[in-house]
């Protein structure tokens, strides 16, 4: 629309010309076109409307001459009308349209794990030493026996419905090839492979060179049925249905068209350039009874090898919806909260809809206590678990497992810039370019990740060892090894935890 | 022995190395006074066109043309690196001449120069490799005659 430019860029981008070696790494690097080289005048310009602030030329400038920082040119704000509300209103008033956003909810809403503290041995009961003495952080996910039954010579009966295996409780959670680039998905599956966790397909369908990734991975069953076939489902160590999102709970997805290479079309069995709706709804999934049927024919096409998963939404019932899940023979429940990430969602819905992971956890793990059904399935949580201490704490609110995916981006290079709606990543992972995809060397990302995992698996020991805890199994549950700080007694309460000091 | 590999599905065309090349044999211990505002003299250049890219490098091949062709005796081996004897080089530039991989430049002095792995400056390791974002360029052992 013709008129006023409402908008001075949100950043500046700062060139110290006295380390600039003209090298236009800078200019080479960036998708955004915001360093251009001039000739004439032998230095490197730059347009900072264009900047997202992802990094990438910070990173890469070899002499440290750039930086880029947030613009102190402000909009007359007040408390009401803060900059971000009153630019939101420029935005829609120039182009009448739904505001798009990516990854997490960046509110200043409560972050529970922030205001839970864990506990530590001291005098009585002594604590462990990890590096002295073993140390157990395998989980095994599934439906669990509630009792232990002896066959008719008194052998114990170990059969087990299909359990998922994992070195340590954390697993890489969905993210759609589509969505990210064929060399994050090969970064994810070398690096789940290698650490012994999983990492999950998204709804993208599982690109034909990672179906030797198959142990490892988790296919995804969304509504969009993406790339659903018989050799899918038999590939992966787990299915799961996708029913919602903590990013955008109660709607679908979109993959635009421009996205839909030949590759993703062969993956995903849609046509080229076709955009990739995921409807809101499973048009089949009505009811739990329904969900039931979906869960029930995917065990039956996969001869009840493998666990079901079913991923909802942190949302207000999320007790009740858990407590039917547990009920419709799914084996593990995955609980997405409000700050989990995403390629792209609109903005009111990221920042406004669903609710914290850490209340729904506690919520759900009670609710399923107390009508006995808590063995009937594992819970596994995402929607922001940020390091291993965040992890420790999931497992004592009740989780058994947790996702990441932010953190696993951030790990590939993520520099969090929120802009992966616009296809441009500069760091090769939100992006199908060839020549922005090229970035990311699966060889470098796939050793991040499993630093990374490394890295928290022995905090997570520390932590345990600190508590005097040698198996992670004695932590799941165990809320006694939580208090709180600046909590009302309602989120106590929820959080079945004790005050600090208590 | 260890050499420099170029990976081309993974060059990003950054032309760093050409950057961390010069720096490296310039002696300075500090980029921005090595580089800034002076024509750099890499040993490592990025070829190809707007599809391709990929660093050129001295190869250290088994039987180097360059030292066959040297008629100064200034080319010659140091446990398999190719080096250049800067005193003896007389700047004839046949070795620039008949460098398949147009490996060998003239330098500001009028004596050849190329890649010496870094091996004689405070690099110490090829800057190159070192340097490279994406592990495009790798330094390291390969079964001999292997590209």
């Amino acid at each position: 629309m013709p008129g006023i430019d409402y908008f001075y860029p949100e950043f500046e981008v700062v060139r110290r010309d006295e380390r600039c070696i003209r090298c236009r790494v800078c200019e080479r690097q960036c998708a955004n076109e915001v360093h251009r080289y001039d000739a004439e005048r032998d230095m490197l310009i730059s347009d900072e409307a264009k900047c997202v602030n992802c990094q990438r030329c910070v990173s890469l400038c070899p002499t440290r001459a750039l930086k880029i920082v947030r613009s102190d040119c402000r909009l007359r704000e007040n408390a009401n009308w803060d900059g971000d509300t009153i630019r939101e209103v420029y935005k829609q008033a120039a182009s009448g349209g739904v505001l798009l956003s990516s990854m997490g909810n960046p509110k200043p809403l409560p972050v529970y794990w922030d205001k839970l503290l864990i506990n530590a041995s001291q005098v009585t009961n002594p604590s462990i030493d990890p590096l002295r003495e073993p140390m157990e952080t395998k989980v095994f996910l599934g439906k669990k026996p509630d009792r232990m039954t002896r066959d008719a010579e008194g052998r114990l009966k170990t059969d087990l419905t299909p359990q998922l295996e994992l070195s340590m409780p954390v697993m890489f959670s969905a993210m759609s090839y589509g969505s990210i680039s064929y060399n994050a998905h090969a970064s994810l599956a070398r690096a789940a492979t290698e650490m012994g966790v999983c990492y999950n397909t998204g709804e993208g369908g599982l690109h034909e060179d990672f179906y030797r990734y198959g142990p490892h991975t988790i296919v995804q069953v969304a509504s969009g049925r993406f790339g659903v076939h018989e050799d899918y489902l038999e590939a992966g160590a787990a299915i799961e249905i996708k029913m919602g999102q903590g990013a955008k709970p109660g709607i679908g997805g979109h993959l635009p068209g421009a996205k839909v290479g030949p590759d993703v079309s062969r993956t995903r069995m849609i046509p080229e350039g076709s955009d990739a709706i995921s409807p809101a709804p499973h048009h089949d999934i009505y009811s739990i009874e329904d969900l039931r049927q979906l869960v029930w024919s995917l065990k039956e096409a996969t001869g009840h090898r493998k666990p079901v998963i079913v991923k909802v939404a942190a949302v207000h019932n999320i007790a009740a919806i858990a407590s039917g899940i547990a009920r419709s023979g799914a084996d593990i429940i995955a609980i997405d909260g409000f700050r989990g990430g995403t390629g792209a969602a609109p903005t009111r819905i990221r920042d406004h809809v669903g609710i914290p992971i850490e209340l729904a956890l506690s919520s759900v793990d009670q609710r399923l206590r107390d009508e006995g059904i808590r063995n009937n399935v594992s819970l596994v949580v995402g929607g922001s678990i940020r390091s291993s201490a965040d992890v420790v704490k999931a497992v004592a609110l009740g989780a058994d497992a947790c996702y990441i995916a932010t953190a696993a981006v951030l790990a590939l290079g993520c520099h969090l810039c929120r802009t992966c709606q616009s296809g441009k990543c500069n760091w090769g992972i939100a992006t199908q370019r060839p020549d922005l995809t090229k970035r990311l060397n699966p060889e470098i990302g796939s050793q991040r990740l499993v630093n990374l995992l490394t890295a928290w698996k022995r905090e997570i020991m520390e932590l345990m060892g600190g508590m005097g805890i040698n198996s992670i199994e004695a932590l799941r549950g165990n809320r006694l090894m939580l208090r709180g700080v600046g909590l009302n007694e309602t989120e106590l309460r929820i959080l079945g935890i004790s005050h600090a000091g208590e | 022995m260890k050499r420099v590999y170029v990976n081309e599905e993974w060059c990003l065309g950054c032309h760093l190395c050409e950057y961390n090349c010069a720096f490296a044999n310039s002696g300075e211990s500090d980029m921005v006074k090595a580089l800034k505002g002076k024509p750099i003299r890499p040993r490592i250049r990025v070829e190809g066109d707007d599809r391709i890219t990929y660093a050129v490098s001295c190869r250290h091949c088994l039987d180097p043309l360059c030292i066959r062709s040297c008629i100064s005796g200034a080319i010659h081996r140091e446990d398999g690196v190719v080096c250049i004897d800067r005193e003896k080089c007389v700047g004839c530039l046949t070795c620039v001449l008949v460098c398949p991989y147009g490996a060998v430049q003239p330098g500001p002095d009028g004596a050849a120069m190329k890649c010496e792995l870094c091996l004689h400056n405070a690099a110490g390791e090829p800057a190159c490799a070192a340097g490279c974002p994406n592990r495009a360029i790798v330094y390291e052992e390969r079964e001999e005659g292997q590209a």
